[in-house]
């Protein structure tokens, strides 16, 4: 789900003009940066966007509707912001289900921790709702934007959708497709009257594109947005043109959806609802970034137990101060901290990481004790999702991918 | 422990087969061993040891002058192009127990060896003898086809011979012909798993560490739990796709890691410190600690019973040669 340059935003909320833009911190599909070294401040954003803080009342609803407690993302504010979640839970109410909508860009085998997030949520969504779900493998995009053959990246593809499928995914509700492999008839119907209705000045402010782009690139856009549609899939939800869709996804997609939502009405069709994501930091902090060519900068699914201690215990910025003396005195700067900021992420317990943040940051705790405790963390993570991948055969993919009715999709 | 040359031998007599042997200096390749009994009655043989990316292992035995093309046998195998290589060297160990140099199909006589598939060259049927290693390559026996398929049938084996170089297409109205001899059951080698992939190409998450597979518990003062059975069949514990093929299997790893936690949960100390509430406070600890992983591997065992139930279905209704095989009443 990717596109490129400076963001300006087609259409909904938006308040600032180009100008004003540059000297702020930067937020869109291709680019993620603060403001001079900063933290992303997320007020802004959601500001700027316009879309809506997901607060603690709407999480509230959320268990009372699925009786059960809210998964730990929810709770610790991972997913922070929507839009028309609680249209979504308000139908939910009355009987409407709803499906899910996300996706991959299929640009290399190895996922990091960050990649998986989204789709620990949505599997949760997805149980906690019982709720059919679509993901969408956007071999095409990666194609059309990096050095790949079409073969390669269908296959990229593939080896993607076994660690998609690992995360847990109920195969009785679950559809996976690749662009390649399943862009045609009603999905392209779709992808056609969503063109006509999106100017290239439009797509040229969302997305940057220039004059010397190919035009694989301009028509790519309509192919990430067919998906919120449910007519896009007869084979799933025929006569069901009023079935919302929930997209959970990063912040940084929020543009693409923008454009989507924004198309929506006049093709007669329910805007699609988004409930979005922090970004995950770099190991090496906040104001770094994770990137492919740094394979120090995030915990990989691959990586072994050796490797994920030797990842955290040298590369995690740690808020700690320099010396022991200096850390008891004045504890920890959890602002910056590294390694609480991973435990906020995948650590279950409320109480053992209040009790842990409460220490560290007083400085009764050291450093190396909130490293070990999160490596222990992050290997049980990772040993589980590999040990689920090894389990994940091709003729398992093959039937997450083949075109086939889900009787008992809501049930 | 693995067969020695000695007792294999003695086990042929004893299963009153017929075979000469040529005793000389250990030889590694086929040109070598020809230099010594090249010249007596018989098809020299050559043997691979060979795996798929997915640690299934074959071993491919052909007359000397066939010409056998990985590539080919692996889209034969239904592996696609690039499935079959080479076997390291720590799996001549560990799954044929026998040295560098001595691949035969008389390895199968050990169990370690028991998942390893046997393609035979249907040309050893045209000679009148063959010769191989009886598991040590210090020696070469000659026995006719019939005496080794006698052998096979007495370690409960079937003989697979093979058209070794024939070439048919393999496409979506062309099924792999070999297929069916592909292993249901992958080997996990202990300790192989860095090797392992500085072996092969990039990142496979197939190969799951064996020893590796220590349950970290929440409290780092716990003692840490082992996924390994209980039954320590390594081999098995590490192979999800088959206990999430077999019920017995998996509701086997379920109770494991249920009463290794059960176990670790009472103790003196916690008999002390909860007196009649232990039961309740270890109950709570098991449904805390397991739900999740429980979930997982459900999830997969669920997931792996779909996937058979599509593919069988699709077969039933894919076949257009065979006119109305299946049906649905």
């Amino acid at each position: 789900m990717d596109s490129k340059a400076a963001e300006r935003g087609a259409s909904e909320n938006e308040k600032e003009t180009p100008q004003e833009q540059e000297q702020e911190q930067v937020v869109n599909p291709w680019e993620v940066a603060a403001k001079e070294g900063g933290k992303i401040d997320y007020d802004k954003l959601i500001d700027k966007f316009g879309c809506q803080r997901l607060d603690p009342s709407l999480i509230d609803r959320v268990e009372r509707l699925t009786s059960r407690r809210a998964h730990v993302f929810l709770r610790r504010g991972v997913f922070f912001a929507h839009r028309d979640f609680n249209d979504i839970l308000d139908a939910y109410e009355r009987g409407e289900k709803f499906y899910l909508y996300t996706g991959r860009g299929p640009s290399s085998e190895a996922l990091h921790l960050g990649h998986l997030i989204p789709f620990m949520f949505t599997q949760y969504l997805q149980e906690a709702f019982k709720v059919p779900l679509v993901i969408q493998l956007t071999d095409d995009e990666k194609f059309l934007w990096k050095n790949l053959t079409v073969e390669e990246s269908r296959r990229l593809a593939r080896e993607n959708a076994k660690d998609i499928i690992a995360c847990g995914f109920d195969i009785r509700r679950t559809f996976i497709f690749s662009d390649f492999d399943y862009v045609g008839g009603a999905f392209y119907r779709n992808m056609v009257e969503i063109s006509k209705r999106v100017t290239c000045n439009q797509v040229v402010g969302i997305f940057g594109f220039i004059g010397e782009d190919h035009i694989g690139k301009y028509s790519f856009p309509p192919v990430q947005a067919a998906p919120s549609f449910p007519s896009s899939f007869p084979h799933l939800f025929s006569g069901k043109d009023n079935l919302r869709c929930l997209i959970p996804c990063a912040i940084d997609q929020d543009p693409y959806f923008r454009m989507t939502r924004d198309v929506a009405p006049r093709i007669g069709y329910h805007k699609p609802a988004l409930i979005e994501s922090l970004f995950f930091p770099a190991l090496q902090g906040e104001t770094g970034k994770m990137s492919a060519s740094d394979p120090n900068s995030a915990i990989y699914v691959t990586d072994s137990e050796k490797v994920i201690k030797n990842k955290i215990n040298k590369y995690a910025f740690s808020g700690g101060q320099d010396s022991i003396e200096k850390h008891r005195q004045l504890g920890a700067n959890l602002e910056v901290d590294i390694p609480i900021k991973y435990l906020s992420f995948f650590l279950e317990d409320d109480a053992e990481l209040e009790h842990t943040k409460k220490e560290y940051g007083s400085g009764r705790m050291l450093t190396g004790e909130v490293k070990q405790r999160l490596i222990e963390v992050l290997t049980k993570l990772v040993e589980r999702h590999r040990r689920a991948r090894a389990a994940v055969t091709d003729e398992m993919v093959d039937a997450f991918m083949a075109v086939r009715p889900l009787p008992n999709m809501f049930n | 422990m693995g067969f020695s040359k000695e007792q294999f031998l003695a086990r042929l007599q004893e299963l009153q087969i017929e075979f000469s042997q040529y005793e000389h200096p250990v030889v590694m390749t086929v040109e070598d061993q020809a230099k010594y009994v090249g010249n007596s009655e018989g098809g020299l043989s050559k043997n691979l040891f060979l795996k798929d990316k997915k640690n299934r292992f074959y071993i491919v035995s052909a007359l000397a002058d066939t010409k056998v093309d990985l590539k080919v046998l692996s889209q034969r195998l239904g592996l696609g192009k690039g499935g079959l290589r080479m076997a390291p060297e720590e799996a001549l160990g560990e799954v044929l127990q026998v040295p560098l140099g001595s691949v035969t199909p008389f390895a199968l006589v050990n169990d370690s060896a028991r998942n390893v598939s046997l393609l035979l060259d249907q040309g050893f049927k045209g000679q009148e003898r063959c010769l191989f290693h009886p598991l040590s390559n210090d020696m070469t026996i000659s026995l006719n086809v019939c005496e080794l398929d006698k052998f096979l049938r007495s370690i409960g084996r079937d003989s697979s011979y093979v058209d070794l170089e024939a070439n048919p297409p393999v496409g979506k109205d062309n099924p792999p012909d070999l297929a069916a001899l592909v292993p249901s059951d992958s080997i996990v080698l202990p300790d192989l798993p860095e090797k392992a992939a500085s072996l092969q190409a990039p990142p496979k998450a197939h190969v799951v560490s064996n020893n590796k597979s220590t349950e970290i518990t929440a409290k780092a003062t716990e003692p840490s739990r082992k996924v390994k059975n209980v039954k320590d069949k390594p081999v098995n514990s590490v192979q999800p796709s088959s206990s999430f093929k077999d019920v017995g299997q998996f509701v086997e790893e379920i109770l494991d890691k249920t009463s290794a936690l059960l176990l670790s949960e009472i103790t003196e100390e916690t008999i002390k410190q909860h007196g009649q509430q232990l039961g309740v406070v270890v109950s709570n600890c098991i449904r805390e600690r397991l739900a999740s992983e429980l979930k997982t591997d459900t999830t997969l065992y669920m997931q792996t019973a779909y996937t058979e139930g599509f593919h069988v279905a699709r077969k039933m209704f894919q076949s257009t040669d065979i006119h109305h095989q299946f049906r649905c009443l």
